[in-house]
């Protein structure tokens, strides 16, 4: 018999998700699963939910006034909601990177030391390590070591979104959620924040929104396919790209659409 | 034919709209040479260091350059705090849909469109008659002591007055804020309040200062509302205490200007004040954009 | 298909290939017909047309190969696209070596035209037939996406497969009959051996037309069980 590889556990899970922004239902019974220490991308079309869907998984739709939910969302079984869950500690747990790389107007380091001060870390030492190692993980560090001190604005876009997964990584969190991280880079940029999500994997889990499909084909261990608030399929990324089951999966990675 | 035409509405708006501009800058020009060329030979060292003698009729205009300052670094004390939190409340704080912010906006509109003397009108009746009559009450002094006009009540007053324009601008500043910067913060794990002050301010700063340059020009050259809560025709003495009644250079201005026997006599001394009134004014505005630039600079390229 | 790409260029390249692979199928069919045809009928002019119709193959084929390497970096395809491209990719090889073997076939027709025929052929023809019909259905297969007309290409080798002993087996008598037969005897045995060849092919394309309409690799099961138990 040859080795089965064990099939991976869920970091999280989302039961029967519906999500409303006042009476227009976002996404709709959503059930999909994140297993740890892969990459799934959530894929379709503009407006077919998966944004919303990846800004569940740490409550950021909470901040959106007139949202409410139905279901439940699952971190290592246990439901984002909980009372005893504290949404600071959720986003803690699930750190979240945004499609237009967003520093904060302050130095390199402060921008990736911002998670672990409002987190009440003080100590000097500790918290250059911790950038350090952040900014090494998103192989940032050889570029920026000599002018932490500088403003971060000064980093090129492909930089800044590294910068901006150094600090979402610098409060050490277990699943990383990404919105589109690419979508404003040049092939280069891209391809080296690609690459970071590969070597991320071994620590992380990994959810990923993307409109290109290309790269959602690289990345991605595991697709998931929205359309209108619905998900359509969800398998490996493999058979998504050559031999998806749903009509409606075929003709979107086909280029059927509308 | 079609095209000539074209041409010369091009030309005639071009010509319009330039032509206005001009004549605001000529009017503008104007003034100030006027006070410039009239002005500028009559202030001295003297002039600016002495108290008025003769009766106004000589002397210089110490005592109201300091008033002016003192009452707008208080008001600006005043009305800075109130401003920004009221702000704050309305932009960051209040749901949406609440009622209670859509009342304070109406009323913060209503507010900037009352005319100045109303203020000093309102200023008398409720800070000198029902503020400080009730202190006085309250604190045992048998004369009157805080019922009656001071250089607080005058700096509260303009406080009042300028209140739309601290919380309007400061409002925008927060607005300019990127929401990309707060969902950052929050999503780093940072509560409302630690996104509020490590953030949202810093980030508005440079706005914030914006209303207070905007409301320090506006208040410094208003003279209606401290006609009746502090300003005084003529005093030699400094300001000493909060309730202590001073000299002001839009007062000064406007008394040299209508109350003087000699109209010719004075002429040269009105020049005077006027142009120092508008070059501290201006040196105000100068302060705080030079504050504000640096703010912006120093936000931009912070170190840790 | 009833949903056509958005992008109406790269509809109109996949169109194309279709459009060549078809062209190229009739070809290989004709290449057949006409080699067994030059045998059977001792028409060696027919053999020679042959040999020079190959070269419109191989044409199509480097084509062929072409336009799916230009879809490919162009367009990156997906799901039943790229099953499309990879498919053509591997049948025009096929297809190729179709004609390859009927030239052959045609070479050796010539060979044994120049000589008088060893006996009345009756099932070299029917295996052709068999085989030339094989490649067809792969063909038809392939055009309209049915994959149980496949399977039935799959099934149909068998039979060609049994004609094919039965030709080997009687040829081996010939030759132990008297070994002045051996000569002729064994170059009909190469055409029955390229015949099968051709159904062998034509197999191949029949696997593939499944791969591509469902996605799901038939070829080699026991290989497959090998690495997976």
């Amino acid at each position: 018999m040859p080795l089965q590889s064990p099939s991976p556990r869920n970091k999280m899970e989302a039961r029967e998700l519906t999500l409303r922004y006042g009476s227009k239902v976002a996404i709709r019974t959503i059930s999909l699963a994140i297993p740890e220490h892969q990459v799934t991308a959530l894929i379709g079309p503009s407006g077919c939910g998966k944004s919303t869907f990846l800004r569940s998984l740490n409550r950021m739709n909470d901040l959106i006034p007139g949202t409410h939910h139905t279901g439940t969302i699952l971190l290592d079984g246990t439901s984002i909601h909980d009372r005893a869950l504290d949404v600071v500690d959720l986003r803690r747990r699930v750190g979240m990177v945004f499609q237009k790389s967003n520093p904060f107007p302050k130095s390199i380091f402060e921008n990736v030391a911002y998670g672990l001060r409002v987190g009440g870390l003080k100590d000097k030492a500790a918290l250059s390590a911790r950038v350090e190692k952040s900014l090494r993980g998103a192989a940032l560090w050889d570029e920026v070591k000599d002018r932490l001190d500088e403003s971060a604005l000064g980093l090129s876009g492909g930089q800044q979104q590294r910068l901006c997964i150094a600090r979402a990584m610098a409060v050490e969190p277990e699943v990383l959620l990404m919105d589109e991280p690419a979508s404003a880079l040049d092939p280069i940029a891209t391809a080296k924040i690609e690459e970071l999500i590969h070597e991320l994997k071994s620590t992380y889990t990994i959810a990923i929104v993307t409109h290109n499909m290309q790269q959602a084909a690289r990345v991605s261990d595991r697709t998931a396919f929205f359309y209108m608030g619905e998900l359509v399929e969800c398998g490996p990324t493999e058979q998504i790209f050559t031999n998806p089951r749903e009509k409606r999966t075929e003709d979107y990675v086909t280029g059927k659409f509308g | 034919m079609k095209h000539t035409t074209r041409k010369a509405v091009g030309l005639a708006l071009t010509s319009l709209t330039g032509l206005a501009a001009f004549v605001i800058v000529a009017v503008i020009a104007i003034i100030l040479l006027d006070v410039v060329r009239g002005g500028a030979a009559n202030v001295s060292w003297a002039f600016l260091t002495q108290p008025p003698t003769d009766g106004m009729m000589g002397g210089g205009i110490f005592p109201a350059i300091f008033g002016t300052a003192a009452l707008t670094l208080l008001m600006t004390l005043a009305v800075m705090p109130v401003g920004v939190l009221t702000a704050l409340y309305l932009h960051e704080y209040a749901p949406p849909d609440s009622r209670m912010a859509r009342w304070v906006r109406v009323a913060v509109a209503n507010l900037a469109g009352v005319p100045s003397v109303v203020f000093g009108l309102f200023g008398l009746g409720f800070f000198i008659l029902f503020v400080g009559k009730g202190l006085d009450r309250a604190l045992g002094y048998e004369e009157m002591h805080w019922a009656q006009p001071g250089i607080l009540w005058a700096a509260l007053t303009l406080a009042v007055l300028t209140l739309p324009v601290v919380i309007v601008s400061t409002e925008e500043a927060l607005r300019a804020v990127p929401l990309d910067h707060r969902t950052a913060s929050l999503a780093l794990g940072a509560t409302q309040s630690q996104t509020l002050v490590r953030v949202v301010l810093p980030g508005a700063l440079p706005g914030i200062l914006t209303g207070a340059v905007l409301a320090i020009s506006r208040g410094a050259g208003e003279v209606a509302p401290i006609l009746f809560t502090g300003a005084a025709y003529f005093l030699p003495d400094l300001p000493t205490h909060l309730n202590s009644q001073f000299m002001h250079l839009g007062y000064h201005t406007y008394v040299l200007a209508t109350q003087s026997p000699d109209v010719e006599a004075t002429r040269p001394l009105l020049y005077a004040t006027v142009l120092v009134l508008l070059m501290l004014t201006f040196a105000l505005n100068l302060v705080a954009v030079i504050i504000r630039s640096r703010t912006r600079r120093k936000a931009a390229s912070a170190g840790h | 298909m009833p949903a056509t790409h958005t992008d109406k260029a790269f509809e109109q390249d996949l169109r194309d290939l279709r459009e060549k692979l078809l062209a190229m199928g009739a070809k290989v069919e004709a290449l057949i017909a006409n080699s067994v045809r030059a045998l059977t009928e001792r028409d060696s002019p027919l053999a020679e047309k042959v040999v020079s119709a190959d070269r419109e193959v191989n044409r199509l084929e480097v084509e062929i190969d072409d336009l799916c390497r230009r879809i490919l970096a162009l367009r990156q395809p997906a799901a039943s696209d790229l099953r499309l491209i990879t498919t053509a990719l591997k049948i025009v090889t096929d297809l190729e070596r179709i004609g390859d073997l009927a030239v052959n076939l045609a070479e050796r027709a010539m060979d044994l035209n120049m000589v008088p025929p060893l006996a009345p052929y009756v099932d070299i023809p029917r295996l052709a037939d068999l085989a030339q019909q094989q490649v067809k259905k792969a063909l038809d297969a392939f055009v309209s996406g049915d994959a149980d007309k496949a399977e039935d290409v799959l099934k149909g080798d068998d039979l060609l497969d049994a004609l094919f002993l039965k030709i080997f087996n009687e040829l081996l008598a010939y030759m132990m009959e008297d070994s002045k037969n051996i000569r002729r005897a064994t170059a009909l045995m190469f055409i029955a051996k390229h015949l099968e060849r051709i159904g062998d092919h034509a197999m191949n394309v029949a696997e593939m037309v499944i791969y591509m309409v469902r996605g799901k690799d038939v070829r080699h099961p026991r290989s497959r069980n090998l690495t997976a138990e």
